[in-house]
């Protein structure tokens, strides 16, 4: 079957892998995070705090916040935006955990380390509530 | 030292891309940034460099207009500085200085500003959704969301797809779909109800354009129905099945049937990105599909002075009106500054390219009305159908809020929180303000991306930006007069559902 691939004449450049909550997914250079997972077949990542709704990717542009994901400790970076770099560890998770440093307590970084309200401030995320 | 450039454009797209060539060509000292890893916005973005595509143009509409972009970009590399994976996040304005905030990269963000004395903003638009049971399902996804997936990282949003909404972007999308590879079930169109044959394109003189997308739907066997919407998602963690179906004139639904899927792109027209310019001040108006718009006159020139806007922020109409927007933005900065457009350089008179502009206008014009959002759709809504995907508000609470008395959008918000979540409004706004029986207003967000406080922190201007003498409303993230952490910077990014919103 011709894909998109074809219809453009790709050569694309070897694959990489990202791991995302442990497992393996192939990466073009380039490629985001958000396509890469919805390329593998990968549709949900998140489930909403209320609901435990699955969520994935919705506007695919940065307007939605649906897809949301922690990047090598770093919480709350929209999926559909952030282009995977080799090695990148992603981890998905609910609301609970996603955009709190909940996930990421091994990272050791600022962001993750953040523990109580005073510290957290630089880890936290303004512009959604 | 801060440098302080001629002209400012944010966003990359046609309106910008064409805005800042004509303003660096008449000798502007001109930056351009946008958040994006490549130049394009949403019409002409393209396949990420690791794919080494040859025919990019292939996933286009116009591969004739991705070459002419491309051009205008390549000759911009030369004139001007151009910061691509700059998000801009707040302009403030003083004493004739524009200042921008932004953050430069897409995860482990560097703050920087830009400073310029005038600014073309030219930030494009997103899709409209309507709210629909089950449309928060994973495999519901806006149509730009599909399309941006397969021309930027050539990745087909399914297998088996519906296309659904109303608007002519239904047709490339679904044929680009197809062409790609998938199986495109059929496009449902919620407005014509006589197919392609009596397209508005056609109407319009654009023959070729309706029936070259005629043609290839007919090519891979995708029926086009109109007065057909996708009225509910169905699916225990993912899609499985939609039900279409036939509308009457006002969109409510007269009978249905079931569509197995795997994937639903829909879209119900665009929304303007008018977060800069409603930090910035500029006047606004009512377009003709009741949406805000930037109101601009014929230099493109806002209500403040030296702020420009071109594309889809003075009015939704694609990308050959944007580039035109973009040029005469460019020529009036010019003049404005000082700098007469030299005749040399690739620039009509600008008689021509108001007539352009007008033509152009005309035709969007023309489009908005043959595709308007018909109020039926409200009866598409369960009670427990959510309507603010992030805050997970259903119809029920807005009703509820309505019926405590909440006779606004603003009041449903303050009372229910729909619009109040992650994305701030952006998604459900148009359809609470619709809920709630009123036009979208433009909503003030004094931060147009979200950012990690530590930015904030090390912001080089100590001023806040923005007028200083226009609170942000009440229940929004405020930089306006003191931010109270409590309010506005939540450190773990989530709201209290219970928190009372009289702080």
């Amino acid at each position: 079957m011709r894909g998109p691939y074809e219809l453009v004449r790709a050569r694309p450049e070897p694959e990489f892998e990202i791991s995302v909550d442990g497992a393996g997914v192939p990466v073009v250079p380039g490629q985001t995070i958000g396509a890469a997972m919805h390329g593998a077949g990968i549709r949900s990542w998140r489930t909403t705090r209320f609901g435990g709704r699955p969520r994935g990717l919705f506007c695919g542009i940065g307007v939605c916040f649906d897809c949301l994901v922690t990047v090598n400790g770093v919480p709350s970076l929209r999926a559909c935006l952030t282009e995977a770099r080799p090695e990148d560890r992603v981890t998905t998770g609910t609301d609970a955990t996603v955009g709190t440093d909940a996930t990421d307590v091994t990272d050791g970084t600022d962001d993750a380390a953040a523990g109580d309200e005073g510290e957290s401030e630089e880890g936290g995320t303004v512009g959604g509530p | 030292m801060t440098r302080i450039h001629d002209l400012a454009v944010v966003g990359a797209g046609p309106a910008g891309v064409a805005g800042a060539l004509t303003a660096a060509l008449a000798g502007l000292d001109v930056v351009l940034l946008d958040g994006a890893a490549r130049p394009g916005g949403q019409y002409f973005r393209r396949p990420a460099e690791g794919f080494n595509a040859a025919r990019p143009g292939a996933l286009h509409t116009s591969g004739h207009g991705l070459d002419g972009f491309t051009r205008r970009w390549e000759l911009l590399g030369e004139r001007a500085e151009v910061l691509l994976r700059h998000r801009v996040w707040a302009a403030g304005r003083t004493g004739g200085t524009i200042t921008l905030h932004c953050l430069e990269g897409d995860r482990e963000e560097r703050p920087r500003t830009v400073t310029a004395r005038a600014l073309l903003i030219a930030t494009g638009a997103y899709d409209r959704p309507l709210p629909f049971p089950g449309w928060d399902l994973p495999g519901v996804l806006t149509a730009g969301a599909a399309q941006a997936l397969l021309k930027g990282d050539l990745v087909l949003a399914g297998r088996r797809i519906v296309v659904a909404g109303t608007g002519p972007f239904l047709l490339p999308v679904a044929a680009g779909l197809a062409d790609a590879g998938a199986r495109v079930l059929g496009v449902y169109e919620a407005n014509s109800g006589f197919g392609l044959a009596a397209h508005p394109l056609l109407a319009a003189g654009r023959a070729g354009e309706a029936l070259g997308y005629a043609a290839r739907l007919a090519r891979h066997r995708i029926p086009y129905r109109g007065r057909r919407a996708v009225v509910a998602a169905h699916g225990r963690d993912a899609l499985t099945h939609v039900t279409v179906a036939t509308l009457d004139d006002g969109w409510r639904p007269v009978a249905t049937r079931t569509v197995e899927c795997d994937t639903l792109a829909v879209g119900y027209g665009f929304v303007p990105q008018l977060d800069l310019p409603v930090q910035l001040g500029c006047a606004t108006r009512r377009d003709h599909d009741g949406g805000a718009v930037v109101a601009v006159d014929a230099g493109m020139r806002t209500s403040v002075p030296g702020v420009y806007a071109a594309g889809e922020s003075t009015g939704v109409g694609g990308a050959a009106l944007a580039e035109v927007e973009g040029r005469l933005a460019g020529r009036a900065a010019a003049a404005d500054l000082g700098r007469p457009t030299a005749p040399a350089g690739p620039v009509s008179p600008d008689p021509a390219l108001t007539r352009r502009r007008e033509r152009l206008a005309a035709f969007a014009r023309a489009l908005q009305e043959a595709y308007p959002v018909r109020p039926g759709w409200q009866d598409w809504l369960h009670d427990d159908t959510l309507v603010c995907r992030c805050e997970e508000v259903p119809l029920s609470a807005v009703r509820e809020a309505q019926a405590m008395g909440a006779a606004d959008a603003r009041s449903v918000k303050l009372l229910a929180r729909p619009g109040m979540g992650w994305c701030q409004g952006r998604i459900c706004g148009y359809a609470i303000s619709c809920l709630a029986g009123e036009d979208p207003a433009p909503a003030r967000r004094p931060i147009a991306h979200p950012i990690r406080l530590g930015a904030l922190a090390t912001r080089a201007d100590p001023h806040p930006p923005g007028p200083q003498d226009e609170p942000a409303p009440h229940g929004e993230p405020g930089l306006h007069g003191k931010p109270d952490p409590q309010d506005d910077l939540d450190p773990h990014g989530e709201p209290d559902p219970h928190r009372k919103d009289e702080s």
